[in-house]
C-alpha cells in the first residue's frame, strides 16, 4: 500500500491547488529561461538571417546594430572586386515609430537590394518584393494583412508577403523594403528642406566672384545633386566563396580608408556581450532567485505536510511501521508534487509562449537542466521533512 | 512449565537525577498468561501508562526484566541490538485512547497497514482486514475514513488493526475514555472474547471504575507502585 499516494487521495483539492500554484511558479521560471534565449535569438535574428562572412561599416564604428554607420552604398563594387568575395550587398536600417489606429506602432526597417543578401529569408504568407519601388514585406508581429497599405516618409508602401518571427536586437518586428525606398525613407529630406538648401546653394553660388549668374544658375541644380544623394546604406555585408580566407579578406579591407570589415562572429559579440548583456544578466539572475524562491517554497510545503502528520508518523513507528515506509511517505509525496508541478509549468508555458510580446525560446537542455534541478530541490525539501519525522518519538501517539 | 505472555520482574522507570529525580515506576513485577485480560487502574501520575509504555518498547526501564513471549526485551535497559520495530510488529498491538487512526486511511487500510508493516502482501491484507472488520461488525463501514466513522467505530477498527497480527499482548490505553457508557461496555465486552479467541493478554489501562466487572485480573497503582492486586 502507498501510503503516500492515499495521502494525496484524501487531501486531492489541497495536494492539487499546491502544485497548481508551483506550476505556475515553475511556468515562469521556465518563461524567463525562455525569455533570456529568446534575447539572444531575437539579438541575433538578422544577422544569422543575412548569413553574411563580412559586415563592412563605417570605420571607428561598430555599426549597423550597435552603433550608427553611413557609408556609401558603391563601396560594395569595390568589395564585389577582392579576391575570395562571392557576393556582396549594401543594407540599410533604421527604426521607424509612427502611429496606428491610435496606438504607437514600432519596427525595424531594412532595405535591400533585389536578388541581393539580407532580404527576407522566408515568406510565410504572400510573396517577395517583386518591384523596385512601394512594395513591403512584413513580419507577421506588425499585423498588419497582405495588401493592406503603409504610409512611410509621403509614401504609400503595399504589404505583398509576411514573414515570421523576423525581429530585431531591441525585440522590435522587421519589415522589408528595396534599398532604394530605404534609403528614401531614410535619408531623403523633405521638399521643404530641400527647396531651402537649394535657395541657399543657388545664393551662396551667386556671390562667388568667379561665377556668373548663369553659370551659377547652372551649377545649382547640379550641386544640389550630388549633396543631396540618397546613395547611402549602413552597411555593406559580403559573403565569401568557397575556400576564401576571411582573415585575408578582412585584413585586406581594413586597409582602406574609412571602412571597417567586421566578422560574423564580431557583430554577434557586438551583439550579445554588448546590447544585451546587462539583460540577459537581469534575466538570469531574476531566474536564479526565482528558483531559489520556489526551491525555499517547497521545502516550506513539505515541512509542513511532515508537521501535520507527525502523530500520524509517530503512531505508524508505534505500530512498528518501517522507516523506509515513512521516508518513502514523505519523499515519494515531494517528488510528486514537483513532477506535476513541473508537468503543469511546461504545458502552461507550451500553450502560451507563442502570445509573450517578445520571443520566449523553450530549449530542451534549459528544460531538462530545470527538471533536474527541480527534482533535487525536491530530494532537498523532503529530507527537511524526513530529518522531522525521523525524530518523531513512537511515544508522540500516546495520550490525548 | 507455564508459558507467560508478559514476564515484569523488578521493573523501575526514574525520570531525571538527584534533586529532580522522579520514580515513575517502581520495582513492579508480575506475569500476565496469555488469554488473560489485565486492568492497570490509578490515578493520574501513578505509573499507569508509564508501565504500559515500557512494555510496549516506547520508553526504556531504568531497572528490571522484560519478557514478552518469551523472548528478553528489558534488563536493566534494553538488551543491545534489540530490534524494537520487529518486536512491536510482531508481538504487540496497541489500542489508544483516541484510537489513532491513520486519517487519510480507509477504515480497513487503517488494518491493512499493520499486516503489510508484517510482510504479508497487499491482497491477502486486505481479505485479511476485511475478515476481521467484519466479525467486529464492521463490514458496513470497511472503505470509510476515520472522520465518517463514529467514536466506537473508529475504537473497534482500532482493535482490529491492533489484533490484526494476532499478537501476544495487546497494550490499550484508556480504550474507552472517549465512549459513552454503552459503546464502553461494548468494547470491553470485546476485548474480553478476543483474548480468549486470539489467546492474546491484554492489558488495559484505564481509570474507568465501570468496566473493570470484566476483568481478569485488576492492578492498581499509586505513585509508581502496585498498592493492589485482585483476581475476578
Amino acid at each position: 500500500m502507498n501510503l503516500a499516494l492515499r495521502d494525496i487521495r484524501h487531501n486531492k483539492s489541497r495536494f492539487i491547488q499546491t502544485c497548481l500554484g508551483l506550476g505556475l511558479l515553475l511556468g515562469v521560471v521556465m518563461s524567463m529561461g525562455g525569455i533570456y534565449r529568446g534575447l539572444f535569438t531575437d539579438a541575433t535574428a538578422v544577422l544569422k538571417s543575412t548569413a553574411a562572412d563580412l559586415w563592412v561599416v563605417q570605420q571607428d564604428t561598430s555599426g549597423p546594430f550597435a552603433a550608427t554607420s553611413r557609408i556609401p552604398e558603391d563601396i560594395k563594387f569595390r568589395i564585389r572586386a577582392v579576391p575570395g568575395v562571392a557576393q556582396a550587398s549594401a543594407l540599410s536600417f533604421q527604426n521607424i515609430q509612427s502611429e496606428r489606429n491610435g496606438k504607437p506602432f514600432r519596427f525595424f526597417l531594412i532595405g535591400y537590394e533585389l536578388g541581393g543578401m539580407g532580404g527576407p529569408p522566408a515568406i510565410v504568407a504572400g510573396r517577395p518584393i517583386g518591384q523596385k519601388h512601394y512594395e513591403i514585406v512584413v513580419d507577421r508581429a506588425m499585423k498588419i494583412a497582405l495588401g493592406e497599405q503603409l504610409r512611410l516618409a509621403g509614401d504609400d508602401y503595399t504589404v505583398v508577403g509576411l514573414t515570421a518571427k523576423m525581429v530585431s536586437s531591441a525585440g522590435d518586428p522587421v519589415a522589408y523594403v528595396t534599398l532604394a525606398d530605404a534609403q528614401k525613407i531614410q535619408f531623403k529630406d523633405d521638399n521643404n528642406a530641400i527647396r531651402n538648401s537649394r535657395e541657399k546653394l543657388a545664393d551662396q553660388l551667386s556671390r562667388l566672384p568667379f561665377l556668373s549668374s548663369h553659370q551659377a544658375n547652372q551649377l545649382t541644380p547640379q550641386i544640389a545633386g550630388i549633396v543631396g544623394s540618397t546613395h547611402i546604406a549602413n552597411t555593406v555585408v559580403a559573403r565569401l566563396a568557397p575556400g576564401a580566407d576571411l582573415a585575408q579578406v578582412q585584413e585586406r579591407i581594413s586597409r582602406w580608408n574609412h571602412f571597417r570589415p567586421l566578422t560574423g562572429k564580431d557583430q554577434e559579440r557586438i551583439l550579445t556581450e554588448g546590447m544585451i548583456k546587462k539583460a540577459k544578466m537581469q534575466l538570469g539572475l531574476f531566474r536564479a532567485i526565482l528558483l531559489v524562491i520556489s526551491g525555499v517554497i517547497i521545502s516550506l510545503i513539505i515541512y509542513t505536510m511532515t508537521l501535520d502528520k507527525l502523530r500520524v508518523i509517530a503512531t505508524l513507528k508505534l505500530i512498528g511501521t518501517r522507516n523506509r515506509v515513512i521516508v518513502g511517505l514523505i519523499l515519494q509525496q515531494s517528488l510528486l508534487m514537483g513532477l506535476i508541478a513541473y508537468a503543469i509549468g511546461f504545458t502552461l508555458i507550451g500553450l502560451t509562449h507563442d502570445k509573450f510580446p517578445r520571443r520566449v525560446d523553450l530549449v530542451t537542455i534549459d528544460l531538462q537542466l530545470l527538471f533536474g534541478i527541480v527534482i533535487l530541490i525536491c530530494i532537498g525539501a523532503s529530507l527537511v521533512g524526513i530529518r522531522k519525522a525521523m525524530r518523531v518519538e513512537p511515544a508522540e501517539a500516546l495520550g490525548g | 512449565m507455564t508459558m507467560y505472555a508478559v514476564q515484569i520482574e523488578g521493573l523501575t522507570k526514574i525520570y531525571g537525577s538527584g534533586d529532580n529525580e522522579v520514580v515513575a515506576l517502581a520495582d513492579a513485577t508480575f506475569d500476565v498468561v496469555p488469554g488473560e485480560l489485565v486492568a492497570i487502574l490509578g490515578p493520574s501520575g501513578s505509573g499507569k501508562t508509564t508501565l504500559l509504555t515500557t512494555i510496549g518498547l516506547v520508553t526504556e526501564p531504568t531497572r528490571g526484566r522484560v519478557v514478552l513471549d518469551g523472548e528478553l526485551i528489558a534488563d536493566g535497559g534494553w538488551p543491545p541490538g534489540l530490534d524494537l520495530k520487529r518486536v512491536r510488529r510482531e508481538k504487540l498491538g496497541f489500542i489508544f485512547q483516541s484510537h489513532n487512526l491513520i486519517p487519510f486511511l480507509t477504515a480497513v487500510e487503517n488494518v491493512m497497514i499493520a499486516l503489510e508493516n508484517n510482510g504479508v502482501g497487499t491482497k491477502e491484507a486486505r481479505a485479511r482486514s476485511i475478515e476481521i472488520l467484519k466479525n467486529l461488525g464492521l463490514g458496513h463501514r470497511l472503505d470509510h475514513y476515520p472522520a465518517l466513522l463514529s467514536g466506537g467505530e473508529s475504537q473497534r477498527t482500532a482493535i482490529a488493526r491492533a489484533l490484526a497480527n494476532r499478537p501476544k499482548v495487546i497494550l490499550a490505553d484508556e480504550p474507552t475514555a472517549a465512549l459513552d457508557t454503552e459503546n464502553g461496555k461494548h468494547v470491553m465486552a470485546l476485548l474480553k472474547k478476543l483474548a480468549v479467541e486470539n489467546n492474546s493478554a491484554i492489558l488495559v489501562v484505564t481509570h474507568d471504575q465501570r468496566m473493570v466487572e470484566g476483568f481478569d485480573r485488576i492492578f492498581t497503582f499509586s505513585d509508581g507502585r502496585i498498592v493492589d492486586e485482585k483476581r475476578n
